[in-house]
């Protein structure tokens, strides 16, 4: 296609119509059950501790850095701090260097918070509305533990056996990454997830992966079995949310803020300074309990036109933004 | 030397993987959400025309091959090396034997081919897609069999061997298909 044709839509008219009314059964949905929807900045002077997320920064002359946000996360926490209840957003979200069949730098996200909730009543709605948005997928929804999960795929412990033991599958199991030296446990089992467990998982209906290892906690809380109360949904390889039982004390994210930014200065990493207006909210009291999901919804429109590339499901993909 | 990050791969780019030059051909963007992000790559070497799949830790960078496609018109062959020139400036350039490869049985003087350079070193070469090569070797032809039913073997200057239809004689005009080896047509002179 030349580039006369650029300033074409990538997704069909029908999948525009589509997208819209989705969105509307998200509305509806969360309507049903009494969230408040709300609107937070995508252009926001904290940005993202995760050190595995490249950040769009930009600098103004009046306001300093300020950081396209990679998810709405810090400032619905706030909003949850301020005692809104159970709220929900659609909001665009930004990570650089993210493009593929699955990924767009700029994407849509549908992340709520219920409060009062836990990760297994979460796990129930975030399936439920999938379940709806995707009609054609089955009720069969399997629900495994990290654990479960690559013991069935791959036959390891991700959590009992050796990081040597793991790296000797690894460069097994997938020749291609026999280069790479792999010392870091979690980036192995990240690979190990997204190349062989993920793929195991069937296409016509739900993967529900709980207790994360600890060092995948990210914001959820460590339960007593010290693993993760964090779940991820896949369908197929694909991974469509992503959610936690909130960690809710100042202390807690302290530490996890910090880890981060060590794990930035262990790969030459930029700095990212923690987001001082959550710390100052968290400081006055803790999070209040509830658990909170964040949901690709350019990914879930994927799956209900069962589209192989999210340029699909977008106006514009960045490379016609 | 230039290097590259898996952020700017894309088809066609020119690395160095092993000692080799290479080219992508394709480039998966995988990442868990939350997780560390990969590139699963597959990979041309330009040397051998091997594909490989190769992971990089997104973010890793590579070291660029400067390797670049010029035409560039073919003079001769002194048993070791094809000599080729640069129609703009004028510059010659022998190619060896593995850089030649297939294509020196489709080469014929003034010929222009496709060199890949890497460093300045020609690294293969292409021959233009259809050349017209003339009969040296061939059984008689059959008078009036233009059906191009059967066929027989016919060698032509540059030595290479093609089915050809009865009719054609020694000394006739061929026009050849490099890519396929197959005869197209009979070419007037």
């Amino acid at each position: 296609m030349g580039l006369d044709e650029d300033w074409q839509p990538q997704a069909s008219l029908a999948t525009l119509r589509l997208r819209a009314s989705l969105l509307a059964q998200v509305r509806e949905f969360f309507g049903k059950r009494h969230f408040l929807e709300v609107e937070t900045p995508i252009l926001a002077h904290a940005g993202a501790a995760d050190a595995q997320l490249a950040q769009f920064a930009l600098n103004d002359p009046v306001h300093g850095p300020l950081f396209l946000q990679t998810s709405p996360e810090y400032a619905m926490k706030r909003l949850l701090l301020a005692g809104s209840g159970s709220i929900f957003q659609i909001t665009k979200a930004f990570r650089q260097g993210e493009v593929g069949g699955w990924h767009n730098p700029e994407f849509t996200l549908v992340e709520w918070y219920g409060l009062e909730y836990d990760h297994n009543r979460l796990i129930k709605e975030v399936c439920a509305l999938i379940l709806e948005l995707v009609p054609h997928l089955t009720m069969d929804t399997q629900i495994t533990s990290f654990r479960e999960a690559f013991k069935d795929a791959i036959g390891v412990d991700p959590i009992a056996d050796s990081t040597d033991a793991l790296r000797k599958t690894a460069h097994t199991l997938i020749p291609s990454a026999r280069a790479l030296t792999l010392d870091d446990r979690d980036e192995l089992l990240d690979l190990l997830m997204s190349q062989t467990v993920a793929p195991h998982f069937p296409c016509h209906h739900l993967t529900v992966v709980t207790d994360y290892p600890e060092s995948q906690a990210a914001l959820a809380r460590v339960n007593t079995r010290g693993l993760a109360d964090r779940f991820e949904v896949y369908c197929g390889a694909l991974e469509l949310a992503n959610g936690f039982y909130e960690a809710a004390t100042y202390a807690e994210y302290v530490r996890r803020f910090e880890g981060e930014n060590k794990k930035r200065q262990e790969r030459s990493l930029p700095f990212i300074p923690a987001d001082e207006r959550l710390l100052a909210a968290l400081k006055e009291s803790s999070l209040p309990d509830c658990a909170g999901v964040a949901m690709g919804f350019d990914r879930v429109l994927m799956l209900a036109i069962r589209a192989s590339h999210i340029r699909e499901t977008l106006a514009f993909a960045i490379d016609r933004a | 030397m230039t290097t590259y990050s898996t952020n700017e791969f894309k088809n066609g780019l020119k690395i160095m993987l092993d000692a080799d030059p290479c080219s992508i051909i394709e480039n998966e963007f995988v990442k868990p959400g939350k997780g560390q992000a990969f590139n699963r790559v597959k990979i041309r070497n330009l040397k051998t025309g091997r594909v490989v799949e190769r992971t990089f830790k997104s973010g890793d960078t590579v070291p660029g091959a400067d390797v670049v496609d010029a035409e560039m018109q073919y003079l001769y062959n002194d048993g070791e090396f094809w000599y080729f020139m640069s129609p703009e400036t004028f510059e010659q350039l022998g190619a060896d034997k593995t850089a030649v490869g297939d294509a020196a049985k489709w080469m014929k003087e003034q010929a222009i081919c496709l060199v890949t350079l890497w460093n300045g070193v020609p690294l293969s070469v292409e021959p233009p897609n259809h050349v017209i090569l003339k009969v040296t070797e061939t059984d008689p032809g059959v008078r009036g069999d233009t059906s191009g039913g059967g066929g027989k073997p016919a060698t032509l200057e540059t030595g290479a061997v093609v089915r050809v239809p009865l009719f054609i004689n020694i000394g006739d005009s061929l026009k050849v298909n490099t890519q396929t080896g197959e005869y197209i047509a009979r070419a007037k002179e």
